[in-house]
């Protein structure tokens, strides 16, 4: 089964660290995450995974009444931004939580986990 | 058939003999399946443009035998590997034993029990399989599973190195196969249902599963004639394949067993699989694939949903309740208790489920209460439990008819379908 991992980070959740601690959780972080990165490529679980780009290189796209806009900027009522995800496929929604559990942000931020929609289904 | 479309199925018809070869003669699994697939690509370059040789099999095992001394060679333990190597060597004495016309079945047979060792996953089963028994490429494994094919490779060569760690041996004592047959049948199973759910999707060259997961059940049972299992598998997925030319609309919609045209089921498919379970069950021990099989044939023998024995299906989910509990059985059990004694009783068997950890939050559950309530003549309970099971559903097919349910039962739409 696949499974969305979503990273939603809130500033002020980093903020509320103390610097000296942030300094030391972001270096080990990003070894996490490549450790995380490679025992998922080893085990056949990753399909894909991304850090994204700070907020402030968001560009918006909406269609209304046929009019494409474009803005560029984040969702300025938005606490919480996406800095990543994961796009695993394994066996239950219990090991996608494992998985969660491995990615560092979950420890000041927090990791939102969604089945992904299978194309195909059995009959009623 | 062009010259590229008769060399891959040359290729894919040959991969497990020559595979199988070579793992009898040589062990080392893995590396011996890193030499077929490097002889595969070989051929698909050398016999696209010369022609496929007189001998296939022979060329593929020439090739992949050097290809595998060619490694050795090169490994870093240079001295040791030299010995190998040397003893590996294929000469012209060699060569012919492992060419010759053994059993070639015989090893694609252990190969498959080989691939469904206890060590892997049953996902890397699976992929092992495709891969080694099969013949299917990383591509069309990682099209199976809707996973980019590096990921696919990457799980069939953790695969392959998990077994060979694991010291499985090609050569099995009559015990240990006995005791490695459920594993294996188990495997082809979740190969024929990745195939038969995916027939409701959009990619028909993944419904190449269920004939796949077929072709290698028949060769099993062409094997291992005397067991009741592999012959109540092959009438299950016979009978199963039946009825996929009526379970969906031209507009992808899901079409309920109850509602099916029934006219488009295919008979041929029904008669051979009505006749394998009658004749099995006559003389075989019982097991959960041949009741899976018998409840099959009873649905496939009613001209309707009405006319269906449902008494009897009741008692088959029954004996299957009694050695196979899953929550699917317990569920289509419920069913089947609700049209021999009325919603109610289904009702009720649904509300111990409740308390079933495996199947709380999922949207069957919701599903098959909304169908019972409805029967039982509560439209309003009925259109709340469809919502909940559309909401919780996780293949968008089912989900549009939950959907569609919800719509049908709606305070101001009093018809019916």
């Amino acid at each position: 089964m696949k499974f969305m991992l979503l990273i939603w980070n809130n500033p002020q959740n980093w903020d509320a660290i103390p610097p000296s601690e942030q300094q030391m959780l972001a270096g080990d972080a990003v070894a996490e995450h490549a450790a995380l990165d490679a025992a998922l490529i080893d085990s056949g679980e990753l399909v894909v995974s991304a850090g994204l780009a700070d907020p402030v290189t968001t560009r918006m796209v909406r269609i209304r009444d046929g009019i494409v806009a474009s803005t560029d900027g984040p969702y300025a009522e938005a606490k919480e931004h996406l800095v990543g995800y994961y796009l695993v496929d394994c066996v239950s929604l219990d090991r996608a939580s494992e998985i969660a559990a491995r990615i560092p942000d979950a420890r000041w931020d927090r990791v939102e986990i969604r089945a992904a929609m299978d194309i195909a289904g059995l009959e009623m | 058939m062009g010259r590229t479309g008769d060399i891959e199925a040359t290729l894919r018809e040959l991969t497990p003999q020559v595979l199988g070869a070579l793992v009898r003669h040589y062990g080392h699994f893995d590396a011996c399946e890193d030499a077929v697939q490097d002889a595969q690509l070989d051929a698909t370059v050398a016999w696209t443009e010369r022609g496929i040789p007189r001998s296939p099999r022979g060329w593929l095992i020439t090739v992949a035998s050097r290809r595998l001394t060619d490694q050795w060679r090169s490994d870093s333990a240079r001295r040791k590997r030299e010995t190998t190597a040397a003893a590996m060597q294929p000469t012209e004495e060699r060569l012919p034993a492992i060419t010759e016309a053994t059993d070639s079945a015989d090893d694609s047979l252990a190969l498959l029990f080989l691939c469904c060792h206890p060590s892997l996953s049953p996902p890397s089963q699976v992929a092992l399989t495709l891969r080694a028994v099969g013949g299917l490429s990383t591509a069309q494994i990682a099209r199976a599973f809707l996973v980019p094919e590096a990921t696919a490779a990457q799980r069939i060569s953790r695969a392959k190195q998990q077994i060979t760690a694991a010291g499985a041996r090609f050569h099995m004592s009559e015990q240990e196969r006995a005791h490695r047959l459920g594993a294996v049948l188990q495997v082809l199973y979740l190969v024929f249902n990745e195939g038969y759910i995916a027939s409701s999707g959009p990619d028909p060259l993944r419904v190449e599963l269920t004939d796949e997961a077929i072709r290698l059940v028949r060769e099993v049972r062409r094997l291992l004639p005397e067991e009741g299992e592999v012959a109540g598998l092959l009438a299950l997925m016979l009978l199963t394949d039946a009825r996929r030319p009526a379970r969906t609309r031209p507009d992808g919609s899901l079409v309920p067993l109850a509602e099916q045209d029934r006219a488009r089921w295919n008979r041929a498919l029904i008669t051979e699989g009505v006749a394998l379970i009658t004749e099995t069950l006559a003389h075989a021990r019982v097991g959960p694939f041949q009741i899976q099989a018998a409840i099959a044939a009873v649905h496939a023998e009613a001209t309707d949903a009405e006319d269906t024995d449902w008494a009897q299906i009741l008692a088959l989910y029954d004996l299957l309740a009694g050695s196979s509990a899953s929550p699917m059985v317990l569920l289509n059990r419920a069913v089947a208790a609700a049209m021999v004694h009325g919603p109610r009783t289904g009702l009720d068997m649904l509300a111990d489920l409740d308390q079933d950890r495996r199947l709380s939050g999922h949207h069957r559950l919701h599903a098959v209460r909304a169908h019972l309530l409805e029967q039982a003549g509560d439209r309003t309970g009925a259109r709340a439990a469809f919502e909940e099971a559309a909401r919780r559903a996780t293949n968008i097919p089912e989900q549009r008819y939950l959907h569609a349910q919800t719509e049908r039962l709606a305070a101001n739409n009093p018809t019916h379908k």
